[in-house]
C-alpha cells in the first residue's frame, strides 16, 4: 500500500520531466485541474451524498474574480483568488441554508436552478463582461501575474493544490466531520436520530467543497486567461465535476483523480479526431458513461478494485486456513 | 388591450407547461423520483413533430399523436432498461441515471439535427383570430386549449378510472398493491409512458408556434421543476394551477422588464419558494 502511494507521487511529480511534448504536458495539467474540481465536488457529493448540480457557481466565482480585479483595477489576478473563495463561501451560506432542508432529488433540482439563475444574470451584466466574458493579462508584467507560456509551471501549481486537497480530504475522512457526513449519506433521519447535527455538518461540507471548487475555477482562469458565462458557469462545468468523480468512485479519496485520468484524455481525443463536432460527441459519450455507471456500478471504477482486493484477502485467508 | 393580450398569451403557454409538468409530478408522486431528462422528452416531442411534418407531410393531429406514441414507447423502454434497476439503489445512482440520459438525448439530437434552431413549416393551423380586440394566434390558442384539456384528462384518468386507482395504489403502498393483484412494474412502466407522452404532446404543441433546437430541453426541465415545486409534488391539479401562474408571470415579466428577465424572475421565485414554502401551494408539508 505504501509503495503504491510512493509510485503514484513519483509518477505525478516526474510526468513533465518524462513527457516533453508540450501538447501532452498540457493534457497532464488539465487532468490535474479536472481532478481538483472533481475532488472538491466529492466532499459534498461523494462523502456527504448531497448531489449538487450547481457547483459551476463556485467554479465561476473563482474564475471570474481574478480576471475581474485584473480588468477593472489592474491588480495581479492572484489577488482575486481569495476574493473568489470569499464570494463562494458567502454563496454557499445563502444556498445551503434553505436548500439543506431538502433532501435528495430536491437538493439537486434547487442547485441547478440557482446555477442557471446566476449564469443568466452574469451573462447580462456588463461590469463582469456580460456574454463576452473577461480576459487576463496577455503578456505578464512580472512572475506575480502567473502567466506562463509553458504548461509546466501550471502543472506543478495544480499538483500542489491537488495534494493539499487530498490531504484535507484524507484528514476529514478520519475525523468526526467525515464520520458524520457518511452517516448523513447513509440516511439523514437515522443520522439525526443519533444526534448528528445534520444541517450544520452539511453546511460545513458545502463550504469546504465550495472553497476548493472556487480555487479550481481560479486556477482554470489563471491558466486559460479567459472566462465567459458558458465556460465558467455553464451546466456542463458542473457535469464535468460530477461525472469525473462518479466514474472513478464518488466518496473515495482517489476516485476523482482516476476519473480525470480517464476522461480528460478521452475528451481531448474526441475533440482532436472529430474537430468542432467532437464537442457534441464528447457529451454523448459522457451521457452514456453516466448512465452505465448509474445502472451497473454506482460505486465507480474503484469499487471494482475494492471488490478484487476483498476477494484476494478472502482467498488468502482460505488458503492459510487450509494449510 | 395589449396587456390583456399578454395575459391571455401567458395563460395559454402556461397550460402547456402544466401538461408536461403533470408528467413530472406523476412520476414524483408515484416513485419519489425526479426525472432530469423530462425536458429532453419535450424536446424530442418537438423533433417528432418536425420529422412527421417534413417526411410524411402530416398535419397537427397526426404529429401530436405520433409524438405521444413515440414518447410513450420511449418512456416504457427507459423504465424497463434503466429506472427499474436504479430506483431503489443509492441516491447518486438515481440522480445520475436520468441526468446522464438527459445529456445523451440532448447531444444525440445535436448530432442528428445540428444545434441550429428550426421552425415547423406552415401547417393547417395558422393565422390569428380577433376575440373582442384581443389578437390571438390560432396555433397558441389550439395548443393552450388542447394542453389544458389533456391535463384535466390526466387528472380524471388518475382519480376516476380503474387504471388510475391501480396507479395510485402502487404509489401509496407497493407491497399492499401487489397483494391486491396489481403488478407494480407494469403500473410504474405505464406511469413513465404517460409522463413521457405528456411531455411529447406538449413539445409537439409548442412546436406549432415556437422555433426550437436540441438545447431547449434544459429550460423546460427547469420550468417543470418550478411548476411542480409550486404546485406541490405529486399533485396534477396543483401542476395545472402552478403552470398557469408561471406562464402568466413569464409573460408579464417579459412585457414589463424585457424578455431576458422572464427566466430570471421564475428561477428567483423558485429559490424564494424553497425558503418560504417548500411543500408548494396545494401540497402538505
Amino acid at each position: 500500500m505504501r509503495w503504491g502511494w510512493i509510485a503514484l507521487a513519483a509518477g505525478l511529480l516526474l510526468y513533465p520531466a518524462v513527457v516533453t511534448d508540450p501538447f501532452y504536458r498540457d493534457v497532464g495539467a488539465l487532468v490535474l485541474l479536472a481532478a481538483i474540481g472533481a475532488s472538491a465536488w466529492n466532499i459534498l457529493g461523494g462523502y456527504a451524498g448531497q448531489i449538487s448540480v450547481g457547483h459551476a457557481i463556485f467554479f465561476g466565482a473563482g474564475a471570474y474574480l481574478p480576471l475581474l480585479v485584473y480588468q477593472q483595477m489592474q491588480w495581479p489576478p492572484l489577488l482575486g483568488v481569495p476574493l473568489g473563495i470569499a464570494v463562494s463561501l458567502a454563496i454557499a451560506l445563502v444556498i445551503g441554508f434553505p436548500t439543506f432542508r431538502l433532501q435528495g432529488h430536491y437538493f439537486s433540482m434547487a442547485t441547478i436552478a440557482v446555477a442557471e439563475l446566476v449564469r443568466i444574470v452574469v451573462g447580462n451584466w456588463d461590469f463582469v463582461g456580460a456574454a463576452i466574458g473577461m480576459m487576463g493579462p496577455a503578456t505578464p508584467r512580472g512572475w506575480w501575474d502567473l502567466t506562463f507560456r509553458s504548461a509546466v509551471p501550471y502543472y506543478y501549481i495544480f499538483l500542489a493544490v491537488l495534494a493539499l486537497l487530498l490531504v484535507v480530504t484524507w484528514q476529514m475522512q478520519r475525523t468526526r466531520l467525515g464520520y458524520y457526513l457518511r452517516a448523513v449519506r447513509a440516511g439523514e433521519r437515522a443520522a439525526r436520530s443519533l444526534g448528528v447535527p445534520v444541517r450544520r455538518y452539511k453546511l460545513y461540507a458545502l463550504m469546504l467543497s465550495a472553497a476548493f471548487t472556487s480555487l479550481a475555477g481560479s486556477l482554470y482562469a489563471l491558466k486559460t486567461g479567459f472566462v465567459d458565462p458558458e465556460s465558467g458557469l455553464g451546466i456542463l462545468v458542473s457535469v464535468q465535476m460530477i461525472i469525473t468523480a462518479a466514474l472513478g468512485g464518488a466518496g473515495t479519496l482517489l476516485g476523482p483523480l482516476l476519473g480525470a485520468v480517464i476522461l480528460v484524455p478521452l475528451q481531448t481525443a474526441t475533440n482532436s479526431w472529430f474537430g468542432g463536432g467532437g464537442t457534441g460527441l464528447t457529451y454523448i459519450i459522457y451521457g452514456g458513461i453516466i448512465v452505465l455507471i448509474a445502472r451497473f456500478e454506482p460505486g465507480g471504477l474503484l469499487e471494482i478494485w475494492h471488490r478484487h482486493l476483498a476477494w484476494r484477502l478472502a482467498r488468502r485467508a482460505r488458503t492459510r486456513h487450509a494449510a | 388591450m395589449i396587456l390583456l393580450q399578454v395575459i391571455v398569451g401567458g395563460l395559454l403557454l402556461g397550460a402547456v407547461y402544466a401538461l408536461f409538468s403533470s408528467g413530472l409530478t406523476l412520476i414524483w408522486g408515484m416513485m419519489n423520483f425526479i426525472n432530469f431528462a423530462h425536458g429532453e422528452f419535450v424536446m424530442l416531442g418537438m423533433y417528432a413533430a418536425f420529422l412527421v411534418v417534413t417526411y410524411l407531410a402530416g398535419g397537427p393531429a397526426a404529429f401530436g399523436l405520433a409524438a405521444a406514441l413515440a414518447l410513450f414507447l420511449l418512456g416504457v423502454i427507459i423504465y424497463f432498461a434503466l429506472i427499474r434497476h436504479v430506483m431503489r439503489g443509492p441516491m447518486l445512482a438515481q440522480i445520475l441515471s436520468t441526468f446522464g440520459l438527459a445529456l445523451l438525448l440532448r447531444y444525440a439530437a445535436f448530432w442528428i439535427f445540428s444545434p441550429n434552431f428550426v421552425t415547423l413549416p406552415q401547417t393547417a393551423l395558422n393565422g390569428s383570430i380577433n376575440l373582442g380586440g384581443i389578437l390571438l394566434g390560432v396555433p397558441q390558442l389550439v395548443a393552450g386549449i388542447v394542453a389544458a384539456a389533456l391535463t384535466i384528462g390526466m387528472h380524471l384518468l388518475l382519480t376516476r378510472t380503474r387504471v388510475g386507482s391501480q396507479l395510485l395504489a402502487v404509489a401509496e403502498d407497493r407491497s399492499a398493491a401487489m397483494l391486491m393483484g396489481i403488478r407494480p412494474d407494469r403500473m410504474q412502466a405505464l406511469a413513465w409512458g404517460l409522463a413521457a407522452a405528456s411531455a411529447g404532446i406538449a413539445g409537439a404543441l409548442m412546436a406549432l408556434s415556437y422555433p426550437f433546437s436540441p438545447s431547449v430541453g434544459e429550460t423546460f426541465a427547469l420550468t417543470a421543476f418550478v411548476v411542480v415545486t409550486l404546485g406541490g409534488f405529486g399533485s396534477v391539479p396543483g401542476a395545472l394551477l402552478a403552470g398557469l401562474i408561471i406562464g402568466l408571470i413569464q409573460a408579464l415579466s417579459a412585457y414589463f422588464f424585457g424578455p431576458i428577465y422572464k427566466d430570471v424572475i421564475v428561477y428567483g421565485l423558485f429559490v424564494a419558494l424553497l425558503w418560504l414554502r417548500p411543500q408548494g401551494l396545494l401540497g402538505t408539508a
